[in-house]
């Protein structure tokens, strides 16, 4: 058994007696059982929400943009706020799937594919903001560089909103291929389990044939690594265009360097408040204690800790800049933010995001499961005031004081960001129940290094 | 020759190594091992080859990274020249620095896409593929070894069963 050796300083990862068919089993219950009243009961609260969502962009697109709250001095608003906090929050899953893989983290394997499920449906959502805010979306091919009607002209290159074009449809895809291509094995083990003729053909549909020969695995392991090398620099990458979308810009607020790490920071702390928030959830109802462990939520909440102090010192960096520049205008903005009549904003985004995660210091606190429920929704409204805050407060008090206004949105934009939230948890409900929930095959991989029985047997039974 | 190959089943990962190696002292062809996880050291006690998905990945990116340039070169600099904001653009490398996040997000899009490609390409996987492993339990605990038959059949057999399989069958190669 020295191949599967493992510190015994390490706590098991799979609790309790679990043998390989153990884990076939726990992954594959929800899967083949039924849904309960509790599951239906979610899903028509989101399914709801995401067809009020869906009345809503529909009114949008065929009044305009007019129906939203924007005006002359805040032209950006609501929609650029929900777009930053759902890519922010899409990406946990590729962080925990390639960053903790390439650190070889092995307590990523009961948390990932979940995780990744929640990146490419909160990507999906980020997607939609930018598409809506073009008003006439059927034009919405524009941002391509295609040959066009007009004599070639192309799109500019120069323009951090097309680098975020591609970005995000880089990002979006690149996770799609790496989350399908770690499903193959998993979903051919549930076509071999199926009974059902037709559960059959769809799982031999969706596993692409998967056979587990040893040269698959081989180049399965490698794909996997080169991914994951790949995704690791594509993930920073994404969210530091996102911030240079503002960062670019000559506004006062938004023209600082500190922008792409802050914003990478800030979104690895929302993705993975939204991971735990799913998964506190998830471990419960699918029975799945055993592999995502309260181990993996206290891990959880360490990076949310550590991101979530990376995201305060950006926010106390900033303030002093401002004031160390000189520039009255920086100074202006700042002080606006946190002493305007926004004021309010900034303080449940300075409580949510800065106070909120230093509790995790306390091992009693961040071993709390309730707690930690508390803290994922928390940080998930202070990152949404974080840009609201910068987008709107950046705005509302422009360079001409005879402009200044003030934004308030109008029930159209709120019922889109609502539309998006039903949507996302509409497709991870739905994910919950047909997609192996847990990377069974890499679990399986680990079992005799990390599981808690074969912990025991090895280290002799100490306790 | 016959075309005729044992495939033994084996319950444990660990037992399914030893096997491997014993079968393979004994210079008996292995023709394929099935395994429901990957089993690490299984490809080199095998004596499988390493695989090149890496480098078509750094062949795939450097593709993506020329095209990148190239495309960004023709509509920005020679297509169609614009002044934006005052900065024109008449030259790739004053422009470039613009153009470095993009090169970025092309190559890691072309290395990513065609190598998951190339990998489904080799492996054979894709929609409607039927899948061939040889027993369903394969994706669950079970690990199959599947031995070619040359020359002495029940010599073989008994062979495999001393290496701690659980199951043995004989069947016709597929």
């Amino acid at each position: 058994m020295s191949s599967h050796y493992e510190a015994p300083i390490r706590r098991p990862l799979i609790v309790g007696d679990k043998s390989y068919h153990d884990i076939t089993v726990d992954v594959a219950t929800p899967v083949e059982g039924k849904a309960n009243k509790l599951w239906w009961t979610a899903f028509t609260i989101a399914l709801l929400a995401f067809l009020w969502g869906l009345g809503s962009i529909i009114y949008t697109i065929g009044t305009g943009i007019g129906v939203w709250g924007l005006n002359k001095t805040v032209q950006w608003a609501w929609d650029i706020t929900n777009f930053v906090w759902w890519v922010g929050i899409g990406h946990a899953g590729t962080l925990i799937s390639a960053v903790l893989l390439l650190f070889r983290q092995k307590w990523r394997m009961g948390i990932n594919r979940s995780a990744e499920a929640m990146t490419i449906f909160a990507v999906i959502q980020a997607g939609l903001f930018p598409v809506i805010h073009m008003g006439r979306v059927w034009n919405a091919y524009y941002v391509l560089p295609l040959p066009n009607q007009f004599g070639s002209l192309w799109t500019n290159f120069n323009s951090p909103l097309l680098w975020d074009v591609f970005a995000i449809s880089t990002y979006l895809s690149v996770s799609l291929v790496f989350w399908w291509t770690g499903l193959l094995p998993d979903f051919a083990m549930l076509r071999d389990r199926a009974v059902r003729p037709f559960q059959k053909k769809i799982y031999s549909l969706l596993s692409f044939g998967w056979s587990g020969r040893a040269k698959d695995w081989q180049r399965f392991e490698e794909v996997s690594l080169v991914l994951a090398g790949l995704a690791t620099p594509l993930v920073l990458s994404v969210h530091t265009i996102v911030s240079m979308d503002f960062a670019t810009a000559v506004i006062p607020g938004w023209h600082t360097t500190i922008f792409p790490p802050y914003f990478v920071a800030g979104a690895v702390f929302s993705g993975f408040a939204m991971v735990n928030t799913l998964l506190i959830i998830m471990r419960k109802v699918s029975n799945l204690e055993a592999y995502i462990t309260e181990q993996h939520i206290e891990l959880m909440n360490i990076v949310i800790m550590i991101t979530g102090s990376i995201v305060g010192c950006a926010y106390i960096t900033e303030l002093f800049i401002a004031w160390y520049s000189g520039v009255e205008y920086e100074q202006y903005a700042f002080l606006n933010r946190a002493t305007g009549p926004y004021w309010w904003a900034y303080l449940i985004m300075m409580s949510c995001n800065v106070f909120s995660p230093q509790l995790m210091w306390i091992k009693k606190l961040r071993t709390s499961i309730m707690f930690s429920f508390v803290i994922s929704i928390v940080v998930n409204i202070g990152m949404w005031f974080e840009r609201f805050v910068i987008i709107v407060t950046s705005l509302h008090r422009d360079f001409l004081p005879s402009s200044w206004t003030m934004f308030s949105p109008t029930f159209v934009d709120i019922g889109i960001y609502v539309g998006t939230i039903g949507f996302f948890f509409v497709l991870f409900l739905l994910y919950a129940r047909t997609f192996p929930v847990i990377a069974q095959a890499e679990v399986k991989s680990i079992l005799k290094s990390s599981g808690e029985k074969f912990k025991k047997l090895r280290d002799g039974n100490h306790e | 020759m016959s075309n005729k190959v044992i495939q033994a089943m084996y319950n444990d990962d660990d037992v399914l190594m030893d096997a491997v190696k014993e079968v393979r002292a004994a210079n008996h062809h292995i023709e394929e091992v099935y395994t429901p996880f990957p089993v690490h050291g299984l490809d080199k006690a095998m004596g499988l080859k390493g695989t090149k998905m890496a480098i078509t990945a750094f062949l795939y990116g450097t593709v993506g990274f020329v095209f990148s340039i190239w495309m960004m070169n023709y509509m920005m600099i020679q297509d169609w020249p614009q002044d934006i904001g005052g900065k024109p653009s008449f030259s790739f490398l004053l422009n470039m620095p613009a153009f470095v996040p993009i090169m970025f997000e092309l190559t890691v899009f072309f290395a990513a896409h065609l190598m998951v490609i190339t990998f489904y390409m080799r492996s054979k996987l894709w929609p409607f593929k039927k899948a061939e492993n040889p027993d369903p339990r394969t994706t669950d605990d079970m690990f199959v070894m599947e031995v070619a038959v040359d020359g002495n059949e029940d010599e073989l057999v008994s062979f495999l069963e001393k290496t701690g399989t659980v199951e043995i069958k004989v069947t016709e190669k597929h």
